[in-house]
């Protein structure tokens, strides 16, 4: 990409240009609070009250918020994470003891880049240097449910506390059920290749040696990628987000699954499961579900159980773990979502 | 030289074999270019993060798709 070469490369220059930057992006997130609201209503005469002109309004407002705040945090997030990688990690958490290990693995997951092609070399690559199978397992749960998708949607579409509470949650549930499932001593229901695997080559690690170019390019090409491969998920999940603002009644949900109902959190973990989509899809609709009703403890679990226990995730995990252990994963997984979606309900509630 | 790429077959693995492609035509060098999807395979080379190059058994890259002119560099290193 020619971008890099016309990059500054002074301090003051690469401080300024990032300054430069963050103000255009500003700059098209203020038109964006104002543009549709002129255009549609006072300009085409969209009728604001009506539902047709609530899910347009919904629809474009919305698309173009997502958009900019998802590029913002991909950029940002990868940028900070081209400092870290699946190496350094390994290095940080060989031979540590369970427990601080756990809690450690759960942390580094958030920091560390990771794509889910490669969870697992990565699980391989932990086992064989000497991870405990339960600290693995809070950095393998960890990592999926704090990327930085999920992170920008949430701050996007419900600010920073419900962020910090999903990322807090999310924290919490990768270091017990890690802790947990570790402490079953489940070893014998890993594949045994995986314990075989001799490593014999030399450890190349992603992160050193990268210049200000390199990261600034990397984290570009993450956006693209990203928004490329989310697109279509995203604009199903507003669209069907907008389809409940305009047409759904208000407080719906509050009658069949309000914070005083038994089930709510255990059908929304079930239902999460089979859900083949992502972040992208799911949290648009979320937050059209929250106006109606839907408790933010229920919300918050579907959205972690929906990227944890992603069908896809499962499958590749599938390779490492046997079927005994796989059910183990998903149901200590699970049972610590549910026990989030409960515990914040009545929190919330109280 | 014998080139491996290593990677499931995800985007960004398919993304490197053909940067590397390229990077062999413009070079005009004389190479064998091997897709390895194998996991256990993969990880003995001690790569956790997909997709990485390997030329000649030694691991030059490992995590993230470089631009044909990288990849270049790479190999002509690695011809000498």
């Amino acid at each position: 990409m020619s971008v890099a070469a016309h990059l500054p490369v002074t301090r003051r220059g690469r401080v300024l240009g990032s300054v430069a930057a963050g103000a255009v992006w500003l700059a098209a997130y203020q038109l964006n609070e104002h543009l549709w609201g002129w255009l549609l209503f006072d300009t085409l005469g969209l009728d604001p009250a009506s539902r047709l002109g609530q899910s347009v309004h919904f629809f474009v407002y919305d698309t173009v918020k997502i958009g900019l705040l998802l590029v913002l945090v991909i950029f940002v997030v990868t940028f900070l994470r081209s400092f870290m990688s699946v190496e350094r990690t390994r290095a940080l958490l060989g031979g540590r003891r369970e427990g601080v290990g756990n809690v450690l693995a759960a942390g580094l997951g958030v920091v560390t880049p990771f794509c889910s092609c490669s969870a697992v070399p990565a699980f391989i690559g932990f086992v064989a240097a000497g991870v405990p199978l339960g600290v693995t397992f809070s950095f393998l749960i960890a990592s999926p449910m704090v990327n930085e998708v999920a992170i920008g949607l949430l701050l996007t579409l419900f600010g920073w506390e419900v962020t910090v509470v999903y990322v807090g949650a999310g924290l919490l549930v990768a270091t017990t059920a890690g802790w947990v499932i570790g402490r079953l001593r489940l070893e014998r229901w890993v594949e045994p290749f995986v314990f075989e695997t001799r490593l014999h080559g030399e450890v190349v690690d992603p992160a050193a040696g990268l210049t200000f170019e390199d990261r600034v390019s990397l984290s570009a090409a993450e956006v693209g990628t990203v928004l490329r491969r989310i697109w279509p998920y995203l604009l199903v999940g507003i669209g069907v987000g907008a389809l409940i603002h305009g047409w759904v009644p208000t407080d719906f949900f509050t009658t069949y699954a309000g914070p005083g109902s038994a089930f709510g959190v255990l059908v929304a973990v079930v239902v999460a499961v089979p859900l083949y989509s992502n972040a992208a899809g799911v949290m648009p609709m979320v937050q059209a579900l929250y106006d109606k009703g839907l408790p933010m403890g229920t919300l918050l679990a579907f959205m972690m159980a929906v990227v944890a226990l992603s069908l896809p995730e499962l499958i590749l995990l599938r390779r490492v773990l046997k079927p005994p252990l796989l059910a183990v994963f998903v149901g200590v997984v699970a049972g610590g979502i549910v026990a989030v979606g409960y515990l914040f309900n009545a929190l919330l509630a109280a | 030289m014998i080139i491996k790429v290593l990677g499931p077959g995800c985007a960004n693995c398919r993304n490197l074999e053909k940067a590397t492609r390229q990077a062999l035509a413009d070079l005009g060098l004389d190479a064998t270019l091997e897709k390895v999807t194998d996991y256990p395979t993969i990880a003995g080379y001690g790569v956790m993060s997909t997709p990485a190059l390997v030329v000649d058994e030694r691991v030059l890259l490992s995590g993230r798709v470089p631009k044909a002119e990288e990849v270049r560099a790479l190999l002509t290193t690695a011809a000498v």
